[in-house]
C-alpha cells in the first residue's frame, strides 16, 4: 500500500466498527430509509419481537405504492392502500419519522433524502432499494440492501460487509449542448456492460463531473447500479456544500462550518490506487437511447439497432435476437425511425427540478404527439415546478401533470405502460415488463424524452434546441 | 426467516439450465407480486412472465416447465444472474419454488447477499463451465447434479467442476448461521464506536429542526 487512500477507502474506514479474520467488517450506518416495500423487514422484526436500535436515524418515506395520477385522498385498490397503511403503522409503532402520503416533504426516497438535508457528505446511507447508490452524489457511501439486511440495520444500526474493489470513472472535457448526465451514465454502462462494475465501488471524477450540478451528479450515481456497481460517488466540493447548506436536517451555523472542514478531506489522495480505471472524453458523449432490454443496450441517437445476422458470436447473436424480438424492432432499424406510443418523465433517476426544466425547455410552445405522464421527483419539486410555470408547459403540450412517487418507473402503484406499448422514459430500467407486462421501454434523458414526445419517435434533441435558452 | 435458516452441505438434485444473460430480479419476480406476504409462498410467481403467457397458460418451451426440470432444485444460469432491483423476494421466490442453489458465472451483488441470508447457495463457475453444464443437461435432462459445499464442487456425470464462493458465505451456509446473533456479541464495541463517533463526527446526526 502506498499510504494513499481513495475517497471510498476513507468513507469505509470512518465506519468500521470491527473487522473479522475472514475479511468481513461491521459497519456503522448513519442514515437508513424505509418505504412501503420494507414490510418484509418489519415482519422479521415482529417475528423476533425485536425493537429498533436507533429510531432517530431511520426515516420512512412513502413512494413505491403511492398514487401519482388523480386524487390521493383515497386509494381504490385495497392491496395498494394496505401497503401505504402498513408503512404508516410500522413507522408509528417504532417511533420512526414518516414523510407519508400527505406530508409536504413526501417524494421519492432518493430525491427526498438529499433534498431534506438528511443525506450528507461522509455518511453511510442504506435503503432497501438498489438505487440508493444515488446518494453517493454528495460524497456518501450509499448502497441498496435486501430485507434481511434492512431488519439487521433496524435492530443494530450496523451491517456486515465485505469491502468492494475500487473503480474510478473519469470524464473530462465539456459536454456539448443537449447532452446530460444521463448520457454520460448510459455511455459508461454501454461501454463496461451491465455487470462491468460488479463488486466495485465507483468514484466518478474528472472535470466534466466536477462541472455537473448536484442534480446531474445524483443522476450519474443513481445509474451506478445499472453497471452492477455496489455504489457510486462523487467527492464533495463547493457545489456539494452550497447544495447542502440551509437544508432542513443539515448542520447549521458553526456546526455546518465544522462539517465542511471535515467534508473537505473527503477526496481521493493524489496517487491513490484504483483496482480499475475507466476514462471517457466528454466530447465523445452524444445523446443516447436504449434499444433493448438492459441498460447496456444503449447507442447514440444517430445509430441503428444491431443486426444479429452480422454478429459472429452465436451467444451474442441470440442475446440481440431475444432483445429485439421483445422490443418489436426489426434488426438494423435506424433509432430515429422507431415510433413511440407514450412518454414518461419521472423516477429517482430524472425527476428533479433541473430535469423538469430540461424537458420543459424542449416542450415549451410545442405539442406532444403522444400521451404521457410527468411525475415530479418530490412534492417539493412539484411545488417549485408550479412556481416556475413548468406544469403549464407540460399541460399545454398535452401531457399529464401528476403527483410524486415511483409511478410508471416500476408500475406497482398501478401506473402502467400497456402490453406492447413503446414508452420513451427518463427512468433507469428497460427490463422486460418493468413498466408493465409486455411494456417496451426506451431509456433516455429528460430532454430526449421531450424530443420523442414532440416528434412521436425517438429523436435527436439537438435540432429542437436551436434558438432556445437551456 | 433467518432464525430457522437451513444448513447447506450437500445436494443431489435435478438442475434446470436457464441460458439468459442479465436475468434480473424483475424477471425472477415481477414487481406486481411484491405485495404478496412471504407466508403465502412466492414459488408460484417465480419467473412468472417467462413461465406463463399473458393468459396465464404455461409456456411449454420454458425450461422450468419441462417435465424433467419442473422439480429442479438447482439452476444453471448465465452471467449477471439476479442483477437489478434489491428485492429479496427474488430469493424468496426461488427458495419457495424449491431452488437451493444457483450456479452462474456471476451474480448481482445485492442478490448474492440476499441469497446467503436465506440459505440459497450462489456458486460461481466459469462461462465455459456453465455452457458445458447446460449442454450436458440439455442432452440428458433427467441427470442429477451433485453439489458439495464442503468440497466446493459440482459433479455432473463424470465431470467434477470446482466452484467459487466467498469463504464467509460458505461458512454461513454450512452452519445455517444467523448474523443477528453474531452482531449481538459485538454489542459493546458498537456502543463504544457510537460514543467516539459522536465526538468525531458530530455533524453526522440529523440536525434538530
Amino acid at each position: 500500500m502506498s499510504g494513499m487512500s481513495t475517497l471510498f477507502d476513507k468513507l469505509w474506514a470512518a465506519h468500521e466498527i470491527a473487522r473479522r479474520d475472514d475479511g468481513e467488517a461491521l459497519l456503522w450506518v448513519d442514515r437508513h430509509y424505509v418505504h412501503e416495500g420494507s414490510f418484509n423487514a418489519f415482519g422479521q422484526l415482529k417475528a423476533r419481537a425485536a425493537g429498533i436500535a436507533e429510531p432517530g436515524l431511520t426515516f420512512g418515506i412513502a413512494d413505491h405504492y403511492v398514487p401519482t395520477r388523480g386524487s390521493r385522498r383515497s386509494i381504490a385498490n385495497p392491496e395498494i392502500a394496505r401497503m401505504v397503511r402498513t408503512l404508516e403503522e410500522n413507522t408509528a409503532v417504532h417511533g420512526i419519522t414518516l414523510f407519508g402520503l400527505d406530508d409536504p416533504r413526501q417524494g421519492i426516497v432518493h430525491v427526498v433524502g438529499p433534498e431534506q438535508g438528511l443525506t450528507l457528505p461522509g455518511l453511510l446511507v442504506v435503503c432497501g432499494d438498489s438505487h440508493t447508490s444515488t446518494h453517493g452524489a454528495l460524497g456518501a457511501y450509499a448502497f441498496g440492501i435486501g430485507a434481511s439486511e434492512v431488519a439487521h440495520v433496524l435492530m443494530t444500526q450496523t451491517l456486515w460487509q465485505r469491502k468492494p474493489k475500487r473503480m474510478r470513472v473519469s470524464v473530462d472535457g465539456r459536454l456539448t449542448s443537449g447532452v446530460a448526465a444521463k448520457d454520460i451514465a448510459l455511455s459508461v454502462i454501454a461501454r463496461i456492460g451491465a455487470d462491468g462494475a460488479t463488486g466495485h465501488a465507483i468514484e466518478f471524477a474528472g472535470s466534466t463531473v466536477r462541472a455537473l450540478t448536484m442534480e446531474g451528479r445524483l443522476t450519474l450515481c443513481n445509474l451506478s447500479i445499472e453497471a452492477g456497481g455496489r455504489c457510486g460517488m462523487v467527492a464533495p466540493d463547493e457545489t456539494t456544500f452550497a447544495y447542502v447548506e440551509g437544508r432542513p436536517y443539515a448542520p447549521k451555523g458553526a456546526a455546518f462550518a465544522q462539517a465542511v472542514e471535515a467534508w473537505s478531506t473527503l477526496r481521493s489522495d493524489d496517487g491513490a490506487e484504483f483496482d480499475r480505471e475507466v476514462t471517457l472524453d466528454a466530447a465523445d458523449v452524444a445523446p443516447i437511447v436504449t434499444w433493448g432490454t438492459s441498460p447496456q443496450d444503449a447507442l447514440p441517437i444517430d445509430q441503428s439497432v444491431p443486426d444479429p445476422a452480422r454478429e459472429p458470436d452465436e451467444a451474442r447473436a441470440k442475446y440481440l435476437r431475444d432483445a429485439l424480438d421483445y422490443m418489436g424492432i426489426r434488426p438494423g432499424t435506424r433509432l430515429t425511425d422507431i415510433a413511440i406510443d407514450r412518454v414518461f418523465i419521472g423516477s429517482c433517476t430524472n425527476a428533479r427540478i433541473e430535469d423538469l426544466r430540461a424537458a420543459a425547455a424542449v416542450l415549451a410552445g410545442r405539442a406532444s404527439k403522444v400521451p404521457g405522464l410527468v411525475s415530479p421527483g418530490s412534492s417539493a419539486v412539484k411545488r417549485r415546478a408550479e412556481e416556475e410555470g413548468l406544469d403549464r408547459i407540460f399541460r399545454d403540450a398535452g401531457l399529464e401533470w401528476g403527483e410524486s412517487g415511483c409511478s410508471m418507473c416500476v408500475g406497482i402503484n398501478g401506473d402502467l405502460v400497456a402490453p406492447g406499448e413503446r414508452c420513451a422514459s427518463t427512468t433507469n430500467r428497460n427490463f422486460r415488463g418493468r413498466q408493465g407486462p409486455g411494456a417496451r421501454t426506451h431509456l433516455m434523458s429528460p430532454a430526449m424524452v421531450a424530443a420523442a414526445a414532440v416528434t412521436g419517435r425517438l429523436a435527436d434533441v439537438r435540432p429542437l434546441l436551436a434558438g432556445r435558452k437551456v | 426467516m433467518r432464525n430457522g435458516m437451513e444448513k447447506f452441505t450437500r445436494l443431489i438434485a435435478p438442475a434446470c439450465p436457464l441460458d439468459i444473460v442479465n436475468l434480473n430480479t424483475d424477471q425472477l419476480i415481477p414487481a406486481r407480486f411484491l405485495k404478496i406476504p412471504r407466508a403465502a409462498g412466492l414459488g408460484k410467481v417465480l419467473l412468472h412472465d417467462l413461465r406463463f403467457d399473458a393468459d396465464g397458460r404455461e409456456r411449454p418451451d420454458f425450461p422450468l416447465n419441462r417435465p424433467a426440470w419442473r422439480d429442479a432444485k438447482v439452476i444453471v444460469g448465465a452471467r449477471n444472474f439476479g442483477c437489478g432491483s434489491s428485492r429479496e423476494a427474488a430469493v424468496y421466490a426461488l427458495y419457495d419454488y424449491g431452488i437451493r442453489c444457483v450456479l452462474a458465472p456471476s451474480f448481482g451483488d445485492i442478490f448474492a447477499g440476499n441469497a446467503v441470508q436465506n440459505g440459497l447457495l450462489t456458486a460461481v463457475i466459469s462461462d465455459e463451465e456453465a455452457r458445458l453444464l447446460m449442454s450436458m443437461l440439455a442432452a440428458e435432462p433427467d441427470r442429477h447434479v451433485d453439489i458439495d459445499l464442503e468440497q466446493q464442487t459440482v459433479t455432473c456425470g463424470d465431470r467434477a467442476i470446482p466452484f467459487a464462493i466467498e469463504p464467509v458465505r460458505r461458512t454461513r451456509l454450512l452452519n445455517g448461521w444467523d448474523d443477528i446473533a453474531l452482531t449481538e456479541s459485538f454489542r459493546d464495541r458498537i456502543a463504544a464506536f457510537k460514543t467516539a463517533d459522536r465526538m468525531r463526527r458530530p455533524w453526522a446526526v440529523p440536525a434538530e429542526r
